[in-house]
């Protein structure tokens, strides 16, 4: 265990300098970062700005540079607010965050009853209907999904707000839309995990005792079926963010993903690499802790 | 002798069980479904469209006309039946714009595959067949690239490269390209061990030719059925970024950049984010529908 949780260890440190490596690199393929910054100025305040920057000293000293001033939230000043651009992507995380977990919360309310009935009646009406929603809902692009929300409730019926971020009603509509792109995701997995365990042995075992079908299921085989349901869906994380960002840009939501896209608008780099950096660690954390928590949690596997 | 005759009939039998999907099994077994079908028949509509899209179109994509803009799809009053999906805030033909933004998808979608196929299934056979300390770099970068959310990975270069077409397929192929390594990997490692691959080699063939015609051929199933799927995705994050305003560009129409208009005038013209969504929905959708069947066509077992 001990040395799994090591090797795991390790594997993050790997991934961590990788997604640094990366977001570094943003700068440096844009080409000349400082007639970014000023791009009218002499030829000589471009020579003080280089040198302070120290963009003459080599790509791995550079690097290393990067490295520690973003473990300790550096990133530079923003070329559009003059303010941090670490604070300025902090500021907007909670709203992020909120409307992510949010639509992850509405997606397992609506897949775990679905996704467990479907799998019990394999191949009835429910279990049907449903296969064919989860085809439609991975098929939808998500930004269309939000506006086609917008026209039917903002446009056709007045009942909810166009965009913002501001009452509860705000919210309602961005939840949905994310949601609507996570569900099917989770629904697929849900099934066929609960599939897998369903014809198990000791789930016959438990119906031939007399167990109560409703136990069965849902004490006996969900239980089983919860582990890799729990890792899939952790796994799927990085992708709920990427919804995220796109359903913030749909509603002009001031989160995160807004706030990257309106930096990569204005070539404001610092902004971009701080965004792009702080989602990524979230995705590289969540995986870890998945990671470990299915080999803590599943006795089966302890080392390998 | 009737006693003799019987352990190879039995042995006959018991060869025959494992056989791997041939074409015309597969194709019958595709063909059965007919959401595949339904599937296929979208998908060819789709790149006629794309291919023949000068002549089918009814009008230049890129033609505005002030008189004539907003004006709504047919059926809908003030409809006109020159414009069948109705005009946007220039006067630009909704349909002609979907039928020549069927190009870009495609293209994209189609040519990010590629790139994602020639380097995740190069690096896998390499990984998985050389083994040892190589295995453990490719397999990191793998990790690395798995654990990065794609679309931001997409955003950040395509904002540091600038937007064309071709950095949107390079940054998707790039972005893509491990979950072909990983299965090729697998499959490699699973084969390495085989007779016929024994057999190849003390005959004295190669590792490249070992490589080429003997264990690569035995991951095609697996690398068609992929990259189908991806086709689909690819034509979704290109949707997404080019809604973002990081596509390929403002030159040609695009399904993600004609729904991102759509956005800014939903509340006067709902048909502008409309169709071309409907256009995505039944490309993608048409693209998952054969992908999933052919994975269980190809797949021996079943």
């Amino acid at each position: 265990m001990t040395a799994f949780v090591v090797r795991r260890l390790i594997r993050l440190v790997v991934v961590c300098v990788g997604v640094s490596l990366v977001t570094f690199a943003i700068l440096h393929a844009s080409g000349d970062p400082v007639s970014l910054i000023m791009p009218e100025a002499p030829e000589a305040d471009r020579a003080v700005l280089r040198q302070a920057l120290g963009l003459h000293d080599p790509l791995i000293v550079q690097f290393a540079r990067f490295v520690g001033r973003a473990a300790g939230g550096d990133f530079g000043n923003s070329f559009f607010h003059r303010t941090p651009a670490f604070g300025l992507v902090m500021e907007r995380m909670p709203t992020t965050l909120t409307l992510t977990l949010l639509s992850m919360a509405l997606a397992i309310v609506v897949a775990l009853p679905v996704g467990i009935y479907g799998a019990v009646r394999r191949g009835r009406a429910v279990d049907q209907v449903a296969t064919g929603a989860v085809f439609l809902g991975q098929s939808m692009p998500v930004f269309w999904t939000g506006i086609m929300l917008i026209l039917l409730f903002s446009v056709q019926w007045r009942l909810l707000p166009v965009s913002g971020w501001d009452s509860w009603t705000s919210v309602v509509l961005p939840t949905l839309t994310l949601g609507a792109f996570t569900a099917p995701l989770l629904l697929r997995i849900v099934r066929s995990s609960m599939l897998e365990v369903i014809g198990l042995d000791y789930v016959r075992t438990a119906r031939a005792k007399g167990v109560a079908e409703w136990l069965v299921i849902g004490r006996h085989a969900l239980k089983n079926a919860a582990l890799p349901l729990v890792t899939v869906t952790g796994l799927q994380f990085g992708l709920l963010l990427g919804g995220a960002v796109i359903t913030e840009t749909v509603f002009a939501i001031p989160g995160v993903g807004r706030l990257i896209v309106g930096a990569i608008r204005q070539l404001d780099f610092p902004v971009v690499q701080a965004g792009v950096f702080m989602l990524a660690m979230i995705v590289v954390s969540v995986n870890f802790t998945v990671d470990v928590l299915y080999v803590y949690l599943n006795p089966r596997i302890r080392l390998r | 002798m009737a006693v003799g005759s019987l352990p190879s009939a039995t042995l006959a039998y018991a060869d025959e069980v494992p056989r791997p999907a041939t074409a015309s099994r597969a194709w019958r077994k595709f063909a059965r479904n007919p959401a595949a079908l339904l599937g296929m028949l979208i998908l060819l509509a789709v790149v006629g469209a794309a291919v023949a899209a000068d002549w089918v179109a009814p009008h230049d994509p890129a033609r505005q006309s002030l008189r004539r803009r907003f004006t709504p799809p047919v059926w809908a009053p003030g409809g006109s039946a020159t414009y069948p999906l109705g005009t946007d805030q220039v006067g630009r033909d909704i349909l002609s714009r979907i039928i020549h933004g069927a190009r870009i998808s495609l293209l994209v979608g189609v040519l990010a595959v590629v790139v994602s196929v020639l380097v995740g299934v190069t690096l896998g056979l390499v990984s998985g067949f050389v083994g040892g300390r190589l295995d453990t770099v490719i397999m990191t970068v793998v990790d690395i690239t798995w654990s990065f959310p794609q679309l931001l990975l997409a955003l950040a270069f395509v904002a540091a490269l600038g937007p064309s077409l071709v950095t949107i397929v390079l940054v998707l192929g790039f972005t893509g390209w491990e979950r072909y390594a990983r299965v090729v990997r697998a499959e490699v490692l699973a084969l390495r061990e085989k007779d016929f691959i024994e057999a190849a080699r003390a005959m004295g063939v190669g590792s490249a030719r070992i490589l080429l015609r003997h264990v690569l051929p035995n991951t095609f199933s697996s690398i068609v059925v992929l990259s189908t799927l991806q086709v689909a995705q690819a034509i979704l994050q290109e949707a997404a970024l080019s809604f973002l305003g990081v596509g390929s560009g403002r030159t040609y129409p695009t399904w993600g950049q004609m729904i991102a208009l759509g956005r800014d005038f939903v509340s006067v013209a709902w048909w502008l984010a409309t169709f071309p969504g409907l256009a995505i929905l039944a490309t993608v959708l048409a693209i998952n529908l054969v992908g999933d069947r052919l994975r269980d066509a190809l797949d021996p077992r079943t």
